[in-house]
This record gives C-alpha cells, sequence and structure tokens, in this order.
C-alpha cells in the first residue's frame, strides 16, 4: 500500500494542486458517488468527501472515500467534530487509514442547529487544533490522543484544515491560521472566495508572517448557478461574503449558468497569477460536479501532472 | 444561581390528572430569584389547577408549602407531616429538589413542574442568560473571563470558528459570539499573545461526561 499522498507529493514539488469536492448522497447508493468521481479523474490531484455537510445525514465520509479510491482518486477525508469524540474519530481515522486513505481535513463542522437533525445532541469533545496537533502527534510520536504509545503501523495523514478569511474578527484570521500551521497543518483550504479584495488582504498577512512557506494554502472558489444562490450565500451563510457586483453580474447575464462558470474561471487564472502564497486550487462545485473538468481545462490546469 | 422556567400549565395538569389531594411545594432558593418556583409562583400555580379541575367539575384539593431550599434535607423535613395523605407532590424547584423529595418520601408520586434550564444570572429583569458549563475545571484565566466551553456553540477552546461574522454566532443572529468576545476582551487587556497558546483538550472527566461528582469539605463535616 503507498504511503504517501498524491496531493502531497504534488504540492511538495512545488506544482500548483487542484482539489474538488464530493458531497456523499442521502441515501446509501454510491453510484453517484463514483459517476462524479470517474468524471473528475484526470481534472483533480485528490477531492474532499464531506463529512455529513451541513449537519445532513449522508452517506460516510469514509466509506465514500473507499468509492472514489476504487475510481482512481485520491480522497480527501473530512472528518468533523461536531459528531465524534476523540476515540470514534481515532478508531474511524485508523480504518479510513487501512483502507488506503491518506489525507484527512479537520474541521470543527456546521452546528447541527443547520441540519436535518436539529434536535440532536453534538460532540465536540475537541476542537479542530487539538485534532490537527494529536493526528501529527499519532503520525510523528506514534502516540495515541491520550499519550498511550501506538505499537506499530501509525497512521500517517497528510494532514489539511481550513480556514475562513471572510469571518469575524478578521486580524485573528491569520493568528488561527498561524495557530492550525504550528498544531501541524500541512495544507489549508480556504472558504470560497468571492471577495478577492479581503482574500487579497488576508494573503498579504499571510505573507508578511511566511506562512505561506510553512503551508499550502488552496484557495476555494465556488462557481454559481444564478444570482439567486449569490444572494442566498450573501444572506444566509455565516461566514461568507459575497460582493454585490457579482450578484449583479449574474442577474444581467444572458445565460447565468455560463456566466457562474466563467466566474469561477476568472477567478481561478487571478488567483493563480496574481495572488502569491497560493498552491493550488480547491474547487467546491456544490451539487454541481460535472462542471468541475470544464472549470480545470479552461483555467489552464490541464492534464494533471503524474506523481509516482 | 441555577435558572429554571415552568412548565405549561397543561402538562402540570397532565401530570396529576388522576389525583385529588396533592402538596405544591416551592423552593426559595434560585426558583425564587428567576422568577419560577418561589412561594409566590407556588400559590399561583396552585391555584390554577385549583380553578382548572374546578372547571372541568374534578376538584382538586391544593395545599402549598414553601421551603427555604429543597437541596438541603433538614429543609424538607417539615414536609413529613404535610405529605401523610396527599396522593402527590409537585416540586417546584429545579431537578436537584424534585428529586430529593422523590428520594424522602419514597411512596409518594412527585412530578417537576419546572424545567431546570442552566447556570447563569440575570442580564435585565426579566432577562436571564446562561453563563457557565459547570464543566468542573474553570478555564476562565485563559479567556478573559468569557466561557467559551458553554458560550460557544461548539465549546471550542481555540476558537472562533469559521461562522463566526460581525461579532455573532453561526447558530443565531442574536447570539454573541464568545470567541469575539474574547477576542475583544484579550485585546483590550493587551494580551493576545496568550490566544495563540495551544489549548490542549479538555479533561471531561471533571464534567457530567465522568458520572456524577461529588464535592467534600471535610473541614466542615460533622460525623
Amino acid at each position: 500500500m503507498k504511503n504517501l499522498s498524491k496531493l502531497q507529493q504534488i504540492l511538495d514539488s512545488g506544482q500548483f494542486a487542484v482539489t474538488a469536492e464530493i458531497g456523499p448522497p442521502k441515501h446509501s447508493s454510491a453510484e453517484g458517488i463514483r459517476h462524479h468521481a470517474e468524471m473528475m479523474r484526470d481534472y483533480v490531484d485528490a477531492t474532499n468527501i464531506t463529512d455529513n455537510q451541513t449537519a445532513i445525514v449522508r452517506l460516510s465520509s469514509i466509506a465514500a472515500g473507499v468509492h472514489v479510491l476504487n475510481c482512481g482518486i485520491e480522497p480527501i477525508v473530512q472528518m468533523t467534530c461536531r459528531d465524534r469524540n476523540r476515540i470514534a474519530m481515532q478508531s474511524d481515522l485508523m480504518g479510513a487509514y487501512s483502507l488506503g486513505m491518506r489525507n484527512v481535513l479537520c474541521l470543527s463542522g456546521d452546528h447541527q442547529k443547520f441540519g436535518n437533525h436539529p434536535t440532536s445532541k453534538n460532540v465536540y469533545d475537541i476542537d479542530s487544533m487539538q485534532l490537527i496537533y494529536y493526528l501529527r502527534r499519532m503520525r510523528d510520536e506514534k502516540l495515541f490522543f491520550s499519550g498511550e504509545e501506538i505499537k506499530e503501523h501509525e497512521p500517517r495523514f497528510f494532514i489539511g484544515a481550513v480556514a475562513n478569511p471572510f469571518a469575524d474578527p478578521f486580524e485573528f484570521r491569520v493568528d488561527r491560521l498561524e495557530k492550525k500551521v504550528e498544531a501541524g497543518a500541512q495544507f489549508i483550504q480556504t472558504q470560497c472566495i468571492f471577495d478577492m479584495e479581503r482574500f487579497e488582504r488576508f494573503m498579504e498577512m499571510v505573507r508578511e508572517r511566511g506562512i505561506d512557506e510553512r503551508v499550502h494554502i488552496l484557495a476555494g472558489v465556488t462557481p454559481m448557478k444564478s444570482w439567486r444562490a449569490a444572494k442566498y450565500i450573501q444572506n444566509n451563510v455565516s461566514g461568507m461574503i459575497v460582493p454585490d457586483e457579482l450578484v449583479e453580474r449574474l442577474k444581467n447575464a444572458e445565460d447565468p449558468k455560463r456566466e457562474g462558470v466563467d466566474i469561477c474561471i476568472e477567478q481561478i487564472k487571478y488567483i493563480k497569477e496574481n495572488v502569491r502564497g497560493v498552491h493550488g486550487v480547491h474547487v467546491m462545485a456544490i451539487a454541481w460536479e460535472e462542471v468541475v473538468p470544464e472549470i480545470v481545462e479552461r483555467s489552464g490546469l490541464y492534464p494533471r501532472p503524474k506523481v509516482g | 444561581m441555577i435558572v429554571a422556567q415552568q412548565k405549561p400549565v397543561e402538562d402540570i395538569a397532565q401530570m396529576i390528572a388522576d389525583c385529588k389531594k396533592v402538596l405544591f411545594v416551592g423552593c426559595a432558593g434560585c426558583v425564587t430569584v428567576c422568577l419560577a418556583g418561589g412561594e409566590k409562583e407556588t400559590e399561583v400555580l396552585a391555584s390554577a389547577m385549583r380553578i382548572k379541575r374546578n372547571l372541568e367539575n374534578n376538584p382538586l384539593e391544593a395545599t402549598t408549602f414553601t421551603c427555604t431550599r429543597q437541596c438541603d434535607p433538614e429543609y424538607i423535613v417539615p414536609l413529613d407531616n404535610l405529605v401523610k395523605d396527599v396522593d402527590a407532590i409537585v416540586s417546584l424547584a429545579c431537578g436537584v429538589g424534585v428529586q430529593y423529595l422523590a428520594e424522602r418520601f419514597k411512596d409518594k408520586w412527585v412530578v417537576p413542574a419546572l424545567d431546570t434550564k442552566f447556570i447563569g444570572g440575570s442580564v435585565t429583569h426579566g432577562n436571564w442568560e446562561e453563563k457557565c458549563g459547570l464543566c468542573g475545571d474553570c478555564i476562565l484565566h485563559r479567556t478573559g473571563g468569557i466561557c467559551p466551553i458553554i458560550r460557544c456553540s461548539k465549546s471550542i477552546l481555540n476558537g472562533p470558528c469559521g461562522g463566526s461574522q460581525y461579532g455573532k454566532c453561526e447558530v443565531s443572529k442574536d447570539v454573541d459570539c464568545a470567541w469575539q468576545l474574547i477576542y475583544d476582551r484579550m485585546k483590550a487587556l493587551g494580551k493576545l499573545d496568550k490566544l495563540m497558546e495551544f489549548q490542549p483538550p479538555k479533561d471531561w472527566s471533571k464534567s457530567r461526561d465522568g458520572g456524577p461528582r461529588k464535592a467534600i469539605r471535610e473541614d466542615v463535616m460533622i460525623d
């Protein structure tokens, strides 16, 4: 079984990485996952498998990871702190590693209030920072979270985390990113960027502190299908900023879906050429996975590099 | 203090629907302060039940008593003489009081009239807020006197999460982001560097997850 993550090899070799996202379904068939994975296979280096995204019960991220892996794509298993305590997390992540998964993305997770089980009891036993820290220690020092020794076969994950330059308090976002890097995060995927100016300010602060030299930052982008979708995100999704100009541009477009894709491609090109310190792009085509190959190709990111 | 709220009258009535004689027991402790189960509320509730049952042609004999505290054995001793011939006891204390009554009066049907909500304080008259998560291992010295265990919806110790915007929590625009408050306060105190320290996972064995907790003070024990 191969030990090194392909995503890590690409990023460590200084190449611009492309990741995308596959949201597992609200049922127990893997057909759709496999369809999306096959379609994306040659266009992305790895794909996130969301973990009960927006607190809605979905097919397990680790099980979905197996299907994706079987289709020849490297999964990035998302692990939220909302649903599992530290015992379940370690158990599931060792299980994921045994199944061939090499990337993990640590995040706190949306509050259950937003999902389809708002009366459930959340866990939040540990937070995302602690998850990063202890996964790194698991790998580098062969210790369970408790400090007990892992006698053999410690999971050796490529550890990722998220950063949201659009949440508040803004100045603390860079501190928190640095704290995650100190804890052991090796790659960072950002929240969807719509407000480029704020993202550039964020990256300026990141570069000033040299954080971009210690971690691989992948800029998150999302193609939007309509002005209503943009407006919805603007008004209802916490921690996101959508400028009015973007809503207007989609509103005035003859073919809003085309325009949404065009905007996304422009953003990728802009980030790649102008925003120093960004090492890749993370395409979150939420419930629109089909459009990923086109975005990657037209952004000039195809073909993807081949690694060992 | 412990903040509690009275259950809907209909729900309380349901619990004692088949009783003829009921003792309503108030508590002069926390629930008096939060206007949920003190002497006044106990009298009002007993009256409400009497009226409701009269209207239903099923009269209820409702008596009342308010203990100094229901969470101390000596204060519930006076009930010994009052509970003898009642069919049920309705406690207007927090969950502790209900359990103390049930423990002492083993042959009686003891029911709660309140929902015990949280430990908090008053903001303005009639407005209480949760402030403490009863975690058993206080970290307020590290977070500028603001508790992230209970005031952050995700209990993040190294927060804030990505849902914090304009000082509010992702859960509701009416909920302050605890980490925004912590950040602002630490900044004002010139202690932002403290927030860069990695906070290790919580030892939840000191909290509810370790089973029921005990506190012992041998210096004040009599026997």
